[in-house]
């Protein structure tokens, strides 16, 4: 095989496999997972800042994903999946779960009452902005490390 | 020349350099005439409370994992690692005996500026006194006022743990000598008071380059990686780069950089974490002209790519 074949095996392979691969792996959904929360937080903090108009559908859109993403993140912390895909789980996750399940159990309580809050107006959504998001850095300050 | 006097000439070289060494690293207090001038001051702790959250004093000094009141309590108890050894945050509360109720406004000086204690020794510069030495006398004044003003705690402080032979303090006039300078770490333009203002927050009080500017084998900053991003000193992972030579914040614009500080939340609504989120709580109690001071300030550096972004 020359040296060509074997680049166009290794491209035709990269291709059909590691994205379906990458995909269902833990670090990679935790990863789209948080980005959605990204979205979510960006979406209402453009309100809270002013930048954009208070709508209360959007607003309730995207507390209901923060919701959903809260009621199964914790399931996509297995064994095994510590290293890999450039995840920046800390190992304090593993090594204190119960602490991390706490975190995640308090994340999901507030972003439930959130949502049954349901914000009618600017001065509601930042009642609730700010202890809801008091999470993120809460357990990013023990669980996550960055890394580059 | 006979062996006897080849003797004496070396002992003689040897007391000379001992008594040099001594004299070196002696710990040296601040002026008699500084020290005056502070003390003539009337401290404001209302002014001092701004200071107070600059400065980080709770993040080591407040009890580990306080949070709200609690990080007014500054018992002590804080674990520093790094590869000199652990620093315990000692109590710096009023109180007289646990605490430093007993500091006159010149020894808290000492301390804060010169890197000196009351006793006259040495303090390990995980104390960040090589950043703040540049605060103002009246800065300085006015944050023992308002230190004056919080809860006493009786929280006896614990010993660092700290090996030979980094636990010989009288060495730290060594590093003193080689590192220690009240000098700008950069040069603004002095006629932009709000770069001004920002140079003195983040070279001064809010002491980000002891983190963010990586250190030499004997803990001092590498000349020219001012503010370039370092390895994590507590263990894994990185303190990202923050001039704009950096793959972490370059693309963040001064408004960015200053809601990040006010909010904890990055321009892509990612947040804060690691040790950054006890400062960024600090840097939300500032008044935003601060906080966008200190983004004028990182945003007017010069690029340092640090080689390992």
């Amino acid at each position: 095989m020359n040296f060509k074949t074997l680049f166009a095996a290794a491209l035709i392979g990269s291709a059909a496999f590691s994205p379906a691969i990458a995909a269902d792996e833990p670090q990679v959904v935790r990863q789209e997972m948080m980005k959605k929360n990204g979205g979510a937080v960006g979406a209402m903090a453009k309100m809270v800042k002013g930048e954009a108009e208070f709508n209360a559908d959007a607003v309730l859109a995207a507390l209901t994903s923060i919701s959903e993403v809260a009621g199964s993140f914790g399931e996509y912390f297995p064994e095994g999946s510590e290293t890999g895909f450039e995840t920046e789980a800390a190992p304090a996750i593993w090594s204190d779960r119960a602490g991390f399940d706490a975190a995640l159990a308090k994340y999901k309580t507030d972003a439930d009452a959130a949502l049954a809050a349901a914000p009618a107006d600017l001065d509601a959504l930042k009642a609730v902005f700010g202890p809801l998001t008091k999470n993120c850095g809460a357990c990013h300050e023990t669980y996550r490390l960055k890394k580059s | 020349m006979n062996r006897a006097a080849l003797g004496i000439g070396v002992g003689v070289a040897a007391v000379a350099a001992a008594t040099l060494g001594l004299v070196l690293t002696q710990p040296k207090p601040l002026k008699a005439e500084r020290l005056e001038a502070i003390a003539a001051l009337e401290g404001n702790a209302e002014a001092g409370e701004t200071l107070f959250w600059a400065g980080g004093c709770a993040s080591c000094h407040a009890a580990p994992g306080a949070k709200d009141e609690a990080r007014l309590v500054l018992s002590g108890g804080v674990r520093l690692t790094s590869d000199f050894g652990t620093f315990i945050g000692p109590n710096i509360s009023p109180h007289p005996q646990a605490g430093i109720g007993s500091w006159s406004v010149a020894d808290f000086a000492n301390a804060l500026l010169a890197g000196v204690s009351p006793e006259g020794g040495h303090y390990y510069p995980a104390f960040p006194y090589g950043s703040y030495t540049r605060m103002s006398d009246r800065d300085v004044a006015d944050l023992f006022a308002f230190m004056g003003t919080l809860p006493e705690s009786d929280v006896a402080s614990l010993p660092h743990e700290v090996g030979f032979p980094f636990n010989i303090r009288r060495l730290l006039g060594g590093w003193k000598l080689l590192f220690f300078t009240d000098a700008s770490r950069e040069s603004v333009d002095q006629t932009n008071a709000q770069l001004v203002r920002g140079q003195y927050l983040v070279e001064g009080p809010g002491h980000c380059g002891e983190c963010h500017t990586p250190r030499n084998l004997i803990g001092g900053f590498v000349s020219g990686g001012w503010l370039s991003g370092a390895p994590n000193p507590e263990g894994k992972g990185i303190i990202p780069n923050l001039t704009p030579g950096g793959k972490s914040i370059k693309d963040w614009s001064a408004s960015d950089i200053a809601y990040y500080l006010e909010s904890g939340f990055t321009p892509d609504f990612d947040s804060v974490g690691g040790s950054m989120v006890e400062v960024q709580a600090n840097m939300a109690k500032l008044e935003s002209s601060d906080r966008d001071a200190i983004a004028a300030y990182l945003k007017a550096l010069p690029a340092r790519p640090n080689g390992w972004e």
